[in-house]
């Protein structure tokens, strides 16, 4: 496996885009793809005022790095990002990006689609609802068809 | 041993980490959700399912069967939404 620019960070601020496919792309000519998914907050119908994210420190950022591994080993990509916010996140804002950068579409495609479940399923981050009216709600309750979606790879 | 706790087993607990003392007869993942759930009510709420939560050994995902020998840090947590 040729080597591969991975970028995995766990942090409070929001990412921009532009400027992390920069990192994947500036100074070379064998990258014909780039596949970006990025997640965001909703507000569910108007119920949510915003979602708090709680995560594991250090065993998140090694998790999404085993994932981030085991994508390359599948996939041959030029490069991957994975950034996850942490913290309060108000409605529209981002939550996740996921870059996945290669020779060709179908690895890229591929790739995020296969992050993006297994990170759903595998990393250890959890959010907590807070409801419109200023009150605090519940944990969102994992969902049956992330599994059955991160059963697919 | 260092114990941690994640969302809503957190909260049930009262607190987010602690240093245990883990009894000898106390091996692996189950033994220790059994053993703490005998603490107080709220080790019992937050274990009450005992098959609905996840661990980690020295932050990595593992199953209730693993022992856990000279562990540093075990975690206990509901299942993960992120994404």
């Amino acid at each position: 496996m040729s080597k591969i620019v991975s970028e995995i960070r766990v942090q409070a601020e929001p990412f921009d885009i532009d400027s992390e496919i920069e990192s994947l792309t500036s100074d070379r000519s064998d990258v014909g793809a780039v596949v970006a998914f990025t997640g965001l907050c909703r507000n569910e119908g108007g119920r949510l005022s915003a979602l708090e994210l709680e995560h594991y420190p250090g065993m998140a950022e090694d998790e999404i790095r085993r994932i981030a591994a085991d994508a390359a080993e599948r996939w041959p990509l030029t490069g991957l990002t994975v950034i996850h916010r942490h913290g309060r996140l108000e409605p529209g804002a981002q939550i996740v990006l996921v870059l996945a950068a290669s020779a060709h579409r179908e690895a890229a495609f591929n790739a995020a689609s296969f992050l993006m479940d297994f990170l759903k399923t595998r990393a250890p981050f959890w959010k907590k609802e807070h409801l419109a009216d200023g009150t605090s709600g519940d944990w969102v309750a994992a969902a049956d068809h992330d599994d059955t979606a991160a059963k697919r790879w | 041993m260092k114990l941690r706790y994640f969302a809503w087993v957190r909260e049930r607990i009262g607190h987010a980490e602690e240093n245990i003392d883990i009894p000898d007869h106390v091996t692996d993942v189950a033994q220790l959700i059994a053993w703490l759930s005998s603490r107080d009510e709220g080790y019992a709420s937050a274990f009450a399912e005992p098959d609905v939560i996840r661990a980690a050994i020295d932050q990595e995902h593992v199953d209730h069967a693993t022992p856990i020998g000279d562990a540093a840090e075990v975690a206990f947590f509901p299942p993960m939404t992120g994404g």
